[in-house]
C-alpha cells in the first residue's frame, strides 16, 4: 500500500511534544540529574529548576507557585482533588457532591467508589443536547451537606466549555468547593483559577504538546488538601515520591509555549475546525455534536447515521487520518461512550460517531485531506451496511 | 494497526461477497443496531448446494471480517456443511479475534444458521430444531 503522510488528528488524547519541551527536558535526564530533596549542589541545581517550573506553570494559571502540586497525570490530580474534598467533607458530615453525566472517567469512576464504599451521595447533573450546564442549574442542586461540585473545564470527545467562573462563584457563595478536571482546557483557552472562582484545578502536560506521565493539581491556599501518597515530604507532604524534575521542567516549558501562542493557535484552529465543519455536515444524515458557541478551538464530534465507529476508524487509518470514535467497538464495552449518551443520543446514532481534534501542528492540507477522506469512507461503509439500506428503504425511520 | 491480525484486516479491507442477492432463497439476520452490530447473510441454493452468498454488514472491523471469512467458508458448500460451520472456525480462519470480538465470530455462525432455518421454512423442509437454536439464548449461554 501507498505509504501516507501522517495527518494526525487525535489531539484530544494526547499531542506530540513540541520541539521546546523536548529540549526543555534533555538537560534533565543527564546533566542535571540531582534529586530536589538532597542539600548538596547537585541536589540545589534541581531544585531550582523545579520551583522555577512551579513559578512559571502558576503564571500560565494566574495560581500562587505554593499552590501548584506536581502530579503524575491528569487522572492523579482528580482522583486526590475529588477524595479530599470528599474526606474534609465528611469530617463536617457534609457527603453530598455534584457533578455531571458527562465527565472523565477519572471523575466518575472515583464518584462511583465514594458513592459505593463510603456513603456519598452524587448528583450528576444533566447536560442537555447541547453538551453544556448553568450555573444556575449548579446552585439549584447545591444542599446544606455539598461538599464539593467538581465540572469539567471542557469536555474531552465533544469539545463544550462550561461557564467555569459562573460555577465558580455559585460555589463560592454557598461556601462549597469547586474543582475542574482542566485537562482539555488547559494551554487551549484561557484558564485563571483567580478570575474564574476555581478552588481545585487538574492539568496534564501531554494534553498541549508536553511530556506524557505528569501533571498538576492547584489547590487554593487556605483550603486544606489531603495527601495523596504517603512518604516524604515532597510537595509540602501532599504527595511524596521524588519529583519527575525532566518531565515537570518540559511540562512548564510546554505550557509557557501554549499560554504565549494561545490566541494564535485559536484563531488558525477556529478557521480550520469551522472548515471542515461546514464540508462534513454536508454528508446526509449526519449530525455535529455540541454546543458550537462554547467550545474548544480544534474538536470536531460527529455522527453518521448507519455506519459503526471503529470501521471508519481503521478505514481513516488507511488513508493516513488519525481520529477517534465513541462506538462500543473503541471504547471496549457493550455501550457506546457516556458522553454521547448524556448529550441524548440514541445508541445507533452514537455507535457511528467521529472525533476530530487538530492541534497547530494541522496544516490547511491536512483539512483537505479530512474532507476528502471522511464522506468516501463514510459512503464506503454504509454501501455495505444493511441498516443504512433500511433507512434509504423507509424501513427503518432516520434518527438524524 | 496491531488490533487486528493481517487476516482480519484483509477481509475488511476488501471484503468477500458483499452486496443482497434479490431473489434469494434463504435470508438470516442477527444481531441489533442498539448493539452496533447487525448481519445480514442472502443465500442462493440449488441442490442442497450454496450457489451464491451476499452479506450486508453494520458493524466493527471484526464483525465485516468475519462475515466476509463466513460467507467464503460456506460458497459452493453443501447446506449440511455449512450447517457445521462455527464460530471459532471462522475466528481461526481469520488468524484469531482479539477475545472481546469473538462475539463478530458468533454472530457470523448465527446468521448463516438463520438463513438457512430461512431457506428450510420457506420451502417447507423438515429439519431438526435442535440444530437451530434462538441466538439469543446462544448468546446467554
Amino acid at each position: 500500500m501507498e505509504k501516507l503522510s501522517t495527518v494526525y488528528a487525535d489531539n484530544a488524547a494526547t499531542t506530540a511534544m513540541s520541539r521546546t519541551a523536548v529540549e526543555a527536558m534533555l538537560p534533565y535526564l543527564d546533566k542535571i540529574y540531582g534529586n530536589p530533596s538532597s542539600l548538596h549542589s547537585v541536589g540545589q541545581r534541581a531544585k531550582e529548576a523545579l520551583e522555577a517550573a512551579r513559578a512559571d506553570i502558576a503564571a500560565c494559571l494566574g495560581a500562587r507557585p505554593d499552590e501548584i502540586y506536581f502530579t503524575s497525570c491528569g487522572s492523579e490530580s482528580d482522583n486526590q482533588a475529588i477524595r479530599s474534598a470528599a474526606h474534609l467533607g465528611a469530617l463536617k458530615g457534609k457527603k453530598h457532591i455534584i457533578s455531571t453525566a458527562f465527565e472523565h472517567h477519572a471523575v466518575l469512576h472515583t464518584l462511583r467508589r465514594l458513592e459505593k464504599e463510603e456513603g456519598f451521595e452524587v448528583t450528576l447533573l444533566d447536560v442537555h443536547s447541547t453538551g453544556v450546564i448553568t450555573a444556575d442549574e449548579v446552585k439549584a442542586a447545591i444542599r446544606p451537606d455539598t461538599c464539593l461540585v467538581t465540572v469539567m473545564f471542557a469536555n474531552n470527545e465533544i469539545g463544550t466549555v462550561q461557564p467555569i467562573k459562573e460555577i465558580g462563584e455559585v460555589c463560592r457563595a454557598a461556601g462549597v468547593t469547586f474543582h475542574t478536571d482542566a485537562v482539555q482546557a488547559v494551554g487551549h483557552i484561557p484558564v485563571n483559577v483567580a478570575e474564574q472562582n476555581i478552588d481545585m484545578l487538574s492539568l496534564s502536560a501531554h494534553k498541549f504538546h508536553g511530556p506524557k506521565g505528569t501533571g498538576v493539581l492547584f489547590c487554593r491556599r487556605g483550603l486544606r488538601l489531603l495527601p495523596f501518597i504517603d512518604g516524604g515530604a515532597q510537595e509540602r507532604g501532599k504527595r511524596a515520591g521524588t519529583e519527575n524534575i525532566a518531565e515537570i521542567v518540559s511540562m512548564a516549558a510546554a505550557l509557557k509555549e501554549a499560554c504565549a501562542n494561545m490566541d494564535e493557535n485559536s484563531a488558525k484552529l477556529v478557521k480550520m475546525r469551522d472548515r471542515i465543519i461546514s464540508e462534513l455536515v454536508k454528508i446526509p444524515h449526519s449530525r455535529l455534536n455540541g454546543d458550537m458557541a462554547h467550545h474548544l478551538p480544534g474538536t470536531i464530534n460527529m455522527c453518521f447515521e448507519g455506519i459503526e465507529g471503529e470501521g471508519l476508524l481503521l478505514l481513516l487509518d488507511d488513508k493516513g487520518i488519525c481520529a477517534s470514535s465513541g462506538s462500543a467497538c473503541t471504547s471496549g464495552s457493550l455501550d457506546p461512550s457516556h458522553v454521547l449518551l448524556a448529550i441524548g443520543l440514541p445508541h445507533e446514532v452514537a455507535h457511528g460517531s467521529l472525533r476530530l481534534s487538530l492541534s497547530e501542528y494541522n496544516t490547511e492540507e491536512d483539512a483537505d485531506r479530512i474532507i476528502k477522506a471522511v464522506p468516501e469512507v463514510v459512503e464506503y461503509l454504509r454501501a455495505m451496511s444493511p441498516v443504512w439500506k433500511e433507512l434509504e428503504r423507509g424501513e427503518r425511520k432516520h434518527l438524524l | 494497526m496491531a488490533l487486528y491480525s493481517e487476516k482480519v484486516m484483509d477481509h475488511f479491507r476488501n471484503p468477500r461477497n458483499v452486496g443482497e442477492i434479490p431473489d434469494a432463497d434463504g435470508i438470516g439476520e442477527v444481531g441489533n443496531a442498539r448493539c452496533g452490530d447487525i448481519m445480514k447473510i442472502y443465500l442462493k441454493i440449488k441442490d442442497g448446494i450454496i450457489e451464491d452468498v451476499k452479506f450486508n454488514t453494520f458493524g466493527c472491523g471484526s464483525a465485516i471480517a468475519s462475515s466476509s471469512m463466513a460467507t467464503e467458508l460456506i460458497k459452493g458448500k453443501p447446506l449440511s456443511e455449512a450447517l457445521t460451520l462455527t464460530n471459532k472456525a471462522v475466528a481461526e480462519a481469520l488468524d484469531g479475534l482479539p477475545a472481546h470480538k469473538m462475539h463478530c465470530s458468533v454472530l457470523a455462525e448465527e446468521a448463516i444458521r438463520a438463513a438457512i432455518k430461512d431457506y428450510y421454512d420457506k420451502n417447507g423442509i423438515a429439519y431438526d430444531k435442535a440444530q437451530f437454536p434462538d441466538p439469543d439464548e446462544t448468546e446467554a449461554r
